[in-house]
């Protein structure tokens, strides 16, 4: 068990290194899918099953689905190409610095992070389970998740505004 | 797991498999005898009798013609794109109860390769990452029709799972689970879903027909329209691969539709039977294999209803493909969760 989580999560790491090094968006997509299924397969091994298997339906069966759309429409050419994305040195600047920044926020947030340590007593194996999932969601967490779900209708509402074709002139 | 049922578990996985390939394979001969019945030919008779071989004259035909992989294709990808399809089309029938349980020297031996408890939302998962093999072949051809038809089939089979998971959630209401095991032992005898869900069965086998990409819904491979689509580049065996899934995914989607709306092995007058074998062992053992025949019928009628339907109907429009998929199917699936709601809570109320 210890050997198949440091097996996955050397896996994720590469894979999603490779997301930020590949030259190619469309590999660099590809790669991110591979790391949702390496975080599927952590999840798998919380005994969270159903967790894994919706992260695979949400993230790599749908939402990538439309990255790879919009980038294999935009046709961005490698690095080097002729028309290569040029980067000012403002713009590596700034970037460097944000993600600077956001290295050290998650620094100060985990500094003083302890693992809660495994204690065989309270350990509950079905925590995962979709039984205890859905229990949990609608007595505890009900008004979070009523609240999360207005927020879907809200943008759902928003994504047919912005793609309704209007009548007469176009003013935007 | 002990090292036996380890053992036993390969070799089941092994067998569905291959039944998988061996369906799949003969279905591609079936297409065409059924077509030239409706179209009053006679149909493949040369290789072999009654032209019975015709499918490994087809692979043999597949495999000797030259591998071509375009100049400018991306070749990793272009390579990839096929071996996709075929891996994501053979992984989904690991969670289909193909029968119950047989005891075998005291010991009881499942007929269903894993069980998991969200098996429905597994299948959904798999079903939904089909799409990548079509994406990642149309784009590595370099070819702008052959993107444009893997646009096509993206655009397609994301519009249809809508529709598809809003109508499996009504059969989850009704069972109460997602495990496919638990599904099918609760549609015992008679009590199948489909009379409980004859709406939703409908709107999740048109959708199961636009998944698989078959006529009417064949737009992703319009042959006499548009042309090919995504594997307009491809040529032998990385076609073969291409057009081999969507013949597993045939038998797969059909195995679904047993398994979840017409009681998957179980079959009328079941318990009688059971009843009339005074041996549990063997009265057990029976009904098991009469079911796993009755299972696989099910599916059988299912892929004739297929092929049947591709040489009945014409194809549909674009725009009207859409058109269905959206302002139709998707509403009538919401209304269907509605009514099914309804349904729960009268039949609490009342009964």
């Amino acid at each position: 068990m210890e050997s198949l989580f440091f097996f996955l999560a050397s896996l994720t790491l590469l894979c999603a290194l490779m997301v930020v090094i590949s030259k190619n968006p469309v590999h660099s997509v590809l790669f991110l899918i591979i790391t949702f299924f390496t975080i599927s397969g952590h999840y798998v091994l919380l005994n969270a099953q159903f967790l894994a298997v919706v992260n695979i339906i949400v993230y790599a069966g749908a939402i990538m689905v439309l990255f790879l759309f919009v980038i294999m429409f935009l046709n961005v050419k490698k690095t080097g190409g002729d028309n290569a994305m040029k980067a000012s040195t403002i713009s590596k600047f700034a970037g460097a610095i944000a993600g600077g920044l956001l290295f050290i926020v998650l620094i100060s947030a985990l500094k003083d992070v302890t693992v809660a340590g495994y204690n065989p007593d309270t350990y509950d194996s079905q925590v995962g389970m979709v039984e205890n999932l859905g229990y949990v969601l609608y007595t505890d967490y009900l008004l979070p998740f009523e609240l999360t779900s207005v927020l879907f209708l809200v943008a759902m509402v928003g994504a047919v505004m912005i793609g309704k074709r209007e009548v007469g002139e176009s003013h935007f | 797991m002990e090292s036996v049922d380890l053992l036993y578990k390969a070799i089941y996985i092994l067998v569905i498999f291959g039944i998988t390939l061996l369906i799949a394979t003969y279905s591609t001969y079936f297409e065409r005898k059924i077509a030239a019945f409706i179209q009053d030919r006679v149909g493949p008779n040369r290789a072999g009798p009654a032209g019975l071989l015709q499918p490994l004259a087809d692979a043999g035909k597949l495999f000797f013609k030259e591998d071509f992989i375009p100049a400018k294709a991306n070749k990793a990808l272009f390579i990839l794109g096929p071996g996709v399809a075929m891996l994501v089309a053979t992984m989904s029938s690991a969670v289909i109860p193909f029968g119950d349980m047989l005891i075998v020297g005291g010991r009881e031996v499942y007929l269903q390769a894993i069980e998991v408890n969200i098996g429905v939302l597994y299948i959904f998962g798999v079903v939904s990452l089909g799409v990548y093999g079509l994406m990642i072949g149309g784009w590595a051809s370099n070819n702008k029709f052959s993107l444009l038809g893997a646009i096509r089939a993206a655009s397609q089979n994301i519009s249809y799972e809508l529709a598809m998971g809003l109508s499996l959630i009504a059969v989850l209401m009704l069972t109460g689970s997602l495990s496919l095991r638990e599904i099918a032992a609760q549609q015992a005898g008679f009590n199948w879903n489909i009379w409980y869900q004859p709406l939703g069965f409908l709107i999740f086998l048109v959708c199961a027909f636009a998944e698989t990409n078959r006529t009417p819904f064949d737009l992703p491979e319009s042959e006499a329209e548009l042309i090919g689509g995504y594997h307009t580049e491809y040529g032998s065996m990385k076609l073969g691969m291409y057009l081999f899934a969507e013949y597993i995914n045939i038998f797969v989607v059909s195995a679904v539709m047993s398994t979840l709306y017409f009681g998957a092995y179980n079959f009328p007058f079941m318990e009688n039977l059971r009843q009339a074998i005074s041996d549990p062992v063997l009265a057990n053992n029976v009904v098991t294999i009469v079911g796993v025949v009755a299972m696989f019928i099910k599916i059988f009628l299912f892929i004739f209803f297929f092929m049947w339907v591709r040489w009945t109907l014409p194809r549909f429009r674009y725009d009207q493909l859409m058109k269905l998929g959206w302002n139709i199917l998707f509403p009538l699936a919401i209304l269907n969760i509605l009514l099914t709601a309804g349904g729960i809570l009268l039949k609490d109320y009342f009964f």
